[in-house]
C-alpha cells in the first residue's frame, strides 16, 4: 500500500493487545495507518507519540512492523453500484464481486442539524400487531429488539424488514454467527429483494474490534441513498451489544476508568452517534429518511445493564419479544415495547379509535395477567377475572402472535369484536364518540 | 493575545503549549484543515494546558495552531432571542447552511439589522447602577428591558439617553458616566459569561406563588411555584419528556427555556413543529412566541452538551433581571453529568461514585442555585423557576446525579416504571413525590387568598388516601379479595378515583391535557366529595361494579369541555350516585 511519498516508520515502541505506539510526526487525529498491512487508526496523540488502535489485534506484528499512515479517516466509496452487495468492516467486497467507484466519503460524518429534520409522520406497516397496533413505527425513528440471545429477534426483524416498503435495506451485522449471516442473505434472496439489500458483516469468526466501524459503514451508506438519492433506507443493526463490547475492550486497552458495567464513560455519547442518525428530511432536500431497527441483546432479560439502559435513552422506543405461555406463540409483549412516535401516526394515519382502543386492550390484558398473579396464589377468580383471562388468550393468539399479519384497520375491527364478546362497555372505558361507532 | 500549540490529541480533549498567561476557562480557537475549533481551558499544567473542544477534532495534527481570546465561555444578550433555535453555544441554528453541521460554523446569535421601538425608562441625571433600566423594546409582546451593563461598577449618571424610536441593538441608546468620570457607551447588548451566576437583585426571598401548569399531578398534588426549583427522575420510556413538554406548553410564565441537552433530535423537532402552531392558554398568543430553545442533543459534540444547560440558565437569568417570569426547563441534567464525567475520565481525575467526577454535587448545587423568585433594585420582581429532568442509570435513584439533585430541588417528581407499564399516565408515583412548598407558611397564605383556605388540607388528605390504598392493594394482594372486609376495598377504590381523576391525565387530549385551575378545584372538590362519603356495600364485587362505573362517569367528565352541557351532565351523573 506505500506509495513513494509516505514515509515508512520502522520502530513500534509498545504493543498491547489492541494496542501499537510509536514516533510519528505529522498524524492527524482519527487518521488510519497500516501497519505490516493491518489496518489500524490514531486514537491518541501525545506530543510525537501516536498510538494506533490495530483493528484485527496486534498479534503477530513486530516491533520492526512497517507503519505506513494513511492520510485519511476509514471511509467508504458510495455510489449506486453499492446496492445488492456484501462487505466487511470495511467496506471490502466478501460476495467475490467488484470493488465499488464512487465518490468516497469518510465514515462517521457530522450531525444532521436538528432545524433540517421534518418531524417524522409516516407509518412503517408490518402486518405485526404488536407492532402496527400497540407499536406503530415511523420512518426517520430508531428503535431495538431488546431480547435475550435465544429470541427470534433476527427472524422477526428480517421479516419486519421485507414488509416494510423501503427503498433500500442496509444491514450491519456485528459478531453475527456464521448461520445468523446466511440466514438473512437467504432470506433476502428468497424474498427476491437482493437489489434493494446493502450487508456490512462482521461476524463471530472476524476481530471483535473491526465491528467497531460496522454501524458507521452502514450509515455512511444509508445517508448516501437518504441525501442524495432521496430514498427511505432501512437499516438493520444486530448486535449492538457486541458492539458495546467491543467499545469496552478497547477502551480497557487504553487504560480508561470504567463506568457502570465495565463499559466506558462514554457510551451514552458513543450510542447516541449512531443511533442519531435515524432521520425524515423534509420534502425540501428530498424528503429520504433512515430507520433505524436495531438489536440489543440482554442478559437474562436485564435492562438496568449499561447497554440497554444507555439504548433506552437514546432510541424512540424499544420492542420486547416474549413466548406467550396461553398460545404457544411469539408475541410482542405489549407491556414493556414502547414506541415514541406512535402518536406522530396513530390515530391520524390510522383510524381514529386507534390510541383509544390500543390503550383499553393492554389495559385489560394487564387486568389478565393479574388475575392469572390471583391464580397462581390460589385466590379465587371473579367473573370480571375470568372473562379477562379468555379475552387475553385471544387477544394473544388472534393479534399479538408475531405470524399474524393484518392491517390496522382488520386488528381495530378484531380488538373491538373481542372486547364485544368479553366485556359490558363501561368496562372497556373508551370515549363516548368512539363506543358509539364501534361497539354494535 | 496568548497564543499556543497542540501538543496532544485524546478525542476532544487537546494538550496546548502556550506562549503567555490563560485563564481557566478561557476560549481559544484551534486552526486546522482551514476549520476554526472552538475550545475552553479545563486544566493548566505550566507551560501545558488542556482544552476541551466543543467540536470534532478529525485530523487534528501536532503543531497546529491556536489563538486565544482572553475572555471565558459567553453569550450575547439583547433583543431577538424570543422563538429562536440555538445549539449550546448559542450559535443560531437557522442560520446555519446546509443540512449537517460543518465543524467551525459558528453563527451571529442576534440580528444586527433589524430595528427595534426604542422606549427611554431613564431620564438624563438619573443615578443608575448595573442592571438597573434605562429604556425598553417590545419583542413579540413581551416588554423587554434595556439595562445598564451588568459589569458596571459602582453608580453612574445618566449623561444622555436616546429618545424614542427605532433602533438596531448595536446602536448607542444611552451614555453614562461612572463614578471616575468616564463615558460608558450603552447598546442593546449585554455578554456574560455563562458560568457564573448573576446576582443583580436586592434579595432572593423563599418563592410563595402557585406556577399553574395545567398538570393535575403537579398543580393539586404536589404544586411548583414561581421560582421554585423541581426535577424529574424516570427511567426510559416513562414519559419524563411528555410531562416536560405539557408543562412547557401549558406553565404560567412570560418567557420558557428549553435545553434539550443531549437528548433525542426529535423531541426538539416536536417543539419546532408544534409550538409555532400552538397557543399560549395563557395569553391566546402563539407558544413559540415566548419560547427559546437549545438544541444540543445527543449526537452533537459533548463538551457544548456541558455548556448548554449554563447558556440556557444566563439567558434565563437576564430576563429575570427585567423583572419577567422565566421558566427553565433541561432534559435531561443525566447528560450535562456524564458530559462532566467523560472529559473528568480523559484528564484521568480520581473519579467519585460511579466515576463521576468528585465535585458533581457541587456543580449541581450550584445550579440549581440559580433559580429563584427576586426582588430587583428597583422593587420588580422576577423569577427562575427550575424544573431539570434525571435520567438515572439503570432507573436506580440511588444514584450519584439524583442523590445530589434530590439534595437542592424542593420539588421531586419520581417517575415509575410500574405505573408507565399500566398506563398510569403521568407515571408520576403519588405516595414517593413530594412538593416541600406545601409546607410552606408563605405558600399557605398565598394559597388562602388566591383559591381558598380548604385547598391545601383537602390535598394533604388525599395523599393520605393514596397512602392508606396503596397498603390495602398490599394486603389484598397477600390475603385474597374474601380475606379483608368489604370496608377496605371501598377505601381501596376510593384511592383509585383519586388515581383515575386527579393523577391521571391524557396528555394528547384536546381537553384532558390542561386543566386549568379552576377546573381543578372543582375536581378536586368533587373526588374529595367521593371520598368522604360513606358508603354500604354487601360483597366486595359490589364495589368494584360501583366504582368502576363511577370512575368511568369521572373520566368522561374529564375528557368534556370544562363547563360545556356534556360536562354539567357527567358533573349531574356523578352527584347523582354519591347522594
Amino acid at each position: 500500500m506505500a506509495t513513494a511519498f509516505q514515509k515508512v516508520y520502522t520502530t513500534i515502541s509498545q504493543i498491547t493487545k489492541a494496542t501499537c505506539s510509536l514516533k510519528a510526526k505529522g498524524v492527524g487525529y482519527d487518521e488510519l495507518a497500516t501497519i505490516n498491512g493491518k489496518l489500524a487508526q490514531v486514537v491518541k496523540i501525545m506530543g510525537d507519540e501516536v498510538t494506533l488502535q490495530v483493528f484485527e489485534g496486534t498479534g503477530g506484528i513486530p516491533t520492526n512492523a512497517e507503519v505506513v499512515f494513511l492520510g485519511k479517516s476509514p471511509s467508504l466509496k458510495v455510489s449506486d453500484q453499492l446496492a445488492g452487495r456484501f462487505f466487511n468492516a470495511y467496506g471490502q467486497p466478501i460476495d467475490g464481486g467488484p470493488e465499488i467507484e464512487g465518490k468516497e466519503v469518510e465514515i462517521g460524518g457530522p450531525s444532521v442539524n436538528p432545524v433540517r429534520r421534518r418531524q417524522p409522520s409516516e407509518l412503517i406497516a408490518t402486518g405485526i400487531a404488536g407492532i402496527d397496533l400497540n407499536n406503530t413505527l415511523v420512518s426517520g425513528q430508531k428503535i431495538p429488539f431488546f431480547a435475550d440471545p435465544d429470541q427470534p429477534f433476527n427472524e422477526v426483524m428480517a421479516m419486519v424488514a421485507m414488509r416494510a416498503k423501503a427503498d433500500k435495506i442496509i444491514l450491519g451485522g456485528m459478531g453475527m454467527t456464521n448461520d445468523d449471516y446466511y440466514f438473512f442473505r437467504n432470506t433476502f434472496s428468497n424474498a427476491g429483494a437482493l437489489d434493494r439489500i446493502i450487508s456490512f458483516i462482521n461476524t463471530t469468526e472476524d476481530p471483535a474490534v473491526e465491528r467497531l466501524l460496522v454501524p458507521d459503514m452502514a450509515l455512511t451508506a444509508a445517508e448516501y441513498f437518504a441525501v442524495e438519492k432521496n430514498e427511505k433506507v432501512l437499516v438493520l443493526l444486530t448486535d449492538m451489544t457486541s458492539y458495546a463490547d467491543s467499545l469496552a475492550i478497547v477502551s480497557n486497552r487504553m487504560d480508561q476508568i470504567p463506568s457502570k458495567d465495565s463499559m466506558p464513560g462514554s457510551l451514552y455519547s458513543d450510542l447516541a452517534k449512531i443511533y442519531e442518525k435515524a432521520v425524515q428530511f423534509p420534502e425540501s432536500v428530498g424528503g429520504g429518511s433512515i430507520t433505524i431497527i436495531a438489536v440489543t441483546t440482554l442478559s437474562g432479560g436485564d435492562i438496568t445493564h449499561a447497554v440497554p439502559d444507555n439504548t433506552g435513552y437514546i432510541t424512540e422506543g424499544q420492542l420486547y419479544l416474549r413466548r406467550d405461555s396461553d398460545v404457544g406463540k411469539v408475541v410482542v409483549d405489549p407491556f414493556r415495547s414502547l414506541s415514541r412516535l406512535k402518536q406522530l401516526v396513530a390515530g391520524k394515519k390510522t383510524r381514529k379509535d386507534h390510541s383509544q382502543v390500543m390503550n383499553a386492550a393492554i389495559r385489560l390484558y394487564a387486568d389478565a395477567a393479574n388475575a392469572k398473579t390471583k391464580l397462581e396464589n390460589g385466590f379465587d377468580l371473579t367473573d370480571y377475572d375470568n372473562r379477562c383471562l379468555d379475552f387475553a388468550k385471544d387477544y394473544a393468539g388472534q393479534l399479538l402472535a408475531i405470524d399474524v399479519n393484518l392491517n390496522t384497520e382488520e386488528m381495530l375491527d378484531v380488538t373491538w369484536g373481542l372486547f364485544r364478546k368479553y366485556f359490558r362497555l363501561e368496562e372497556v372505558n373508551i370515549k363516548k364518540e368512539f363506543t358509539d361507532i364501534y361497539w354494535k | 493575545m496568548t497564543k499556543g500549540t497542540v501538543s496532544g490529541v485524546i478525542a476532544n480533549m487537546v494538550t496546548l503549549r502556550v506562549d503567555g498567561a490563560v485563564s481557566q476557562g478561557e476560549i481559544c480557537y484551534i486552526e486546522t484543515g482551514g476549520d476554526r475549533l472552538m475550545a475552553e481551558v479545563i486544566k493548566v499544567l505550566g507551560q501545558d494546558v488542556y482544552v476541551q473542544v466543543f467540536e470534532s477534532t478529525r485530523g487534528l495534527k501536532v503543531g497546529a495552531k491556536a489563538e486565544f481570546t482572553g475572555h471565558m465561555l459567553e453569550i450575547q444578550l439583547g433583543p431577538g432571542m424570543l422563538s429562536k433555535n440555538y445549539d449550546g453555544l448559542q450559535n443560531d441554528l437557522d442560520k446555519m447552511e446546509g443540512v449537517f453541521l460543518r465543524r467551525g460554523q459558528y453563527t451571529e446569535p442576534l440580528d444586527n439589522e433589524r430595528l427595534w421601538d426604542f422606549a427611554p425608562l431613564a431620564k438624563v441625571g438619573d443615578k443608575v447602577q448595573g442592571s438597573d433600566w434605562l429604556g425598553q423594546v417590545i419583542e413579540n409582546s413581551q416588554p423587554l428591558k434595556i439595562m445598564v451593563p451588568f459589569q458596571l461598577k459602582g453608580t453612574a449618571t445618566v449623561k444622555s439617553i436616546a429618545a424614542a424610536g427605532q433602533y438596531k441593538i448595536h446602536d448607542v441608546v444611552a451614555v453614562l458616566t461612572d463614578e471616575e468620570g468616564n463615558e460608558v457607551k450603552v447598546d442593546m447588548v449585554q455578554h456574560w459569561p455563562v458560568k457564573f451566576a448573576m446576582t443583580n437583585y436586592k434579595e432572593k426571598p423563599r418563592p410563595f406563588k402557585l406556577l399553574e401548569t395545567g398538570v393535575r399531578t403537579i398543580d393539586t398534588m404536589n404544586p411548583i411555584v414561581e421560582g421554585g426549583t423541581g426535577f424529574i427522575p424516570g427511567p426510559f420510556g416513562t414519559g419524563k419528556t411528555v410531562l416536560q413538554h405539557a408543562i412547557s406548553k401549558q406553565a404560567e410564565a412570560d418567557i420558557v427555556i428549553i435545553a434539550a441537552c443531549g437528548e433525542r433530535a426529535n423531541e426538539v423537532v416536536e417543539i419546532f413543529t408544534e409550538f409555532p402552531e400552538l397557543v399560549d392558554p395563557h395569553t391566546g398568543r402563539k407558544l413559540m412566541e415566548r419560547t427559546i430553545i437549545i438544541a444540543n442533543t445527543s449526537n452533537m459534540p459533548v463538551a457544548a452538551r456541558e455548556a448548554s444547560v449554563y447558556t440556557a440558565m444566563t439567558m434565563a437569568e437576564y430576563y429575570r433581571s427585567m423583572g419577567l417570569r422565566v421558566l427553565l426547563m433541561a432534559d435531561s441534567t443525566s447528560r450535562w453529568a456524564q458530559a462532566l464525567r467523560e472529559m473528568s475520565n480523559r484528564m484521568e481525575e480520581l473519579p467519585g461514585p460511579d466515576a463521576f467526577p468528585m465535585d458533581l454535587g457541587a456543580l449541581i448545587s450550584n445550579f440549581y442555585g440559580r433559580a429563584g423568585y427576586v426582588y430587583l433594585n428597583n422593587g420588580e420582581v422576577g423569577s427562575i423557576t427550575f424544573l431539570g429532568t434525571v435520567s438515572p442509570a439503570g432507573g436506580n435513584l440511588k444514584e450519584p446525579v439524583t442523590e445530589n439533585t434530590k439534595k437542592v430541588a424542593r420539588c421531586f417528581y419520581a417517575l415509575e416504571q410500574d405505573r408507565a407499564d399500566k398506563k398510569r399516565y403521568p407515571a408520576v408515583n403519588p405516595i414517593d413525590s413530594y412538593s416541600k412548598y406545601l409546607e410552606y407558611p408563605e405558600f399557605a397564605e398565598y394559597i388562602k387568598g388566591h383559591i381558598n383556605e380548604a385547598w391545601i388540607p383537602k390535598v394533604l388528605d388525599l395523599k393520605t388516601r393514596m397512602l392508606r390504598g396503596k397498603e390495602i392493594a398490599e394486603q389484598i394482594n397477600i390475603l385474597g379479595d374474601d380475606g379483608v372486609p368489604v370496608e377496605y376495598h371501598v377505601t381501596f377504590w376510593k384511592s383509585e378515583v383519586i388515581d383515575f381523576v386527579i393523577l391521571q391525565q391524557d396528555a394528547f387530549d384536546e381537553v384532558d391535557a390542561v386543566t386549568p385551575l379552576s377546573r381543578q378545584e372543582e375536581i378536586l372538590d368533587l373526588v374529595t366529595a367521593i371520598c368522604e362519603k360513606e358508603y354500604e356495600f354487601d360483597t366486595f364485587q359490589d364495589v368494584v361494579d360501583y366504582f368502576k362505573r363511577l370512575i368511568n362517569v369521572c373520566k368522561q367528565m374529564n375528557y368534556s369541555a370544562y363547563r360545556s352541557e356534556q360536562y354539567n351532565e357527567y358533573v349531574a351523573q356523578i352527584k347523582e350516585m354519591i347522594k
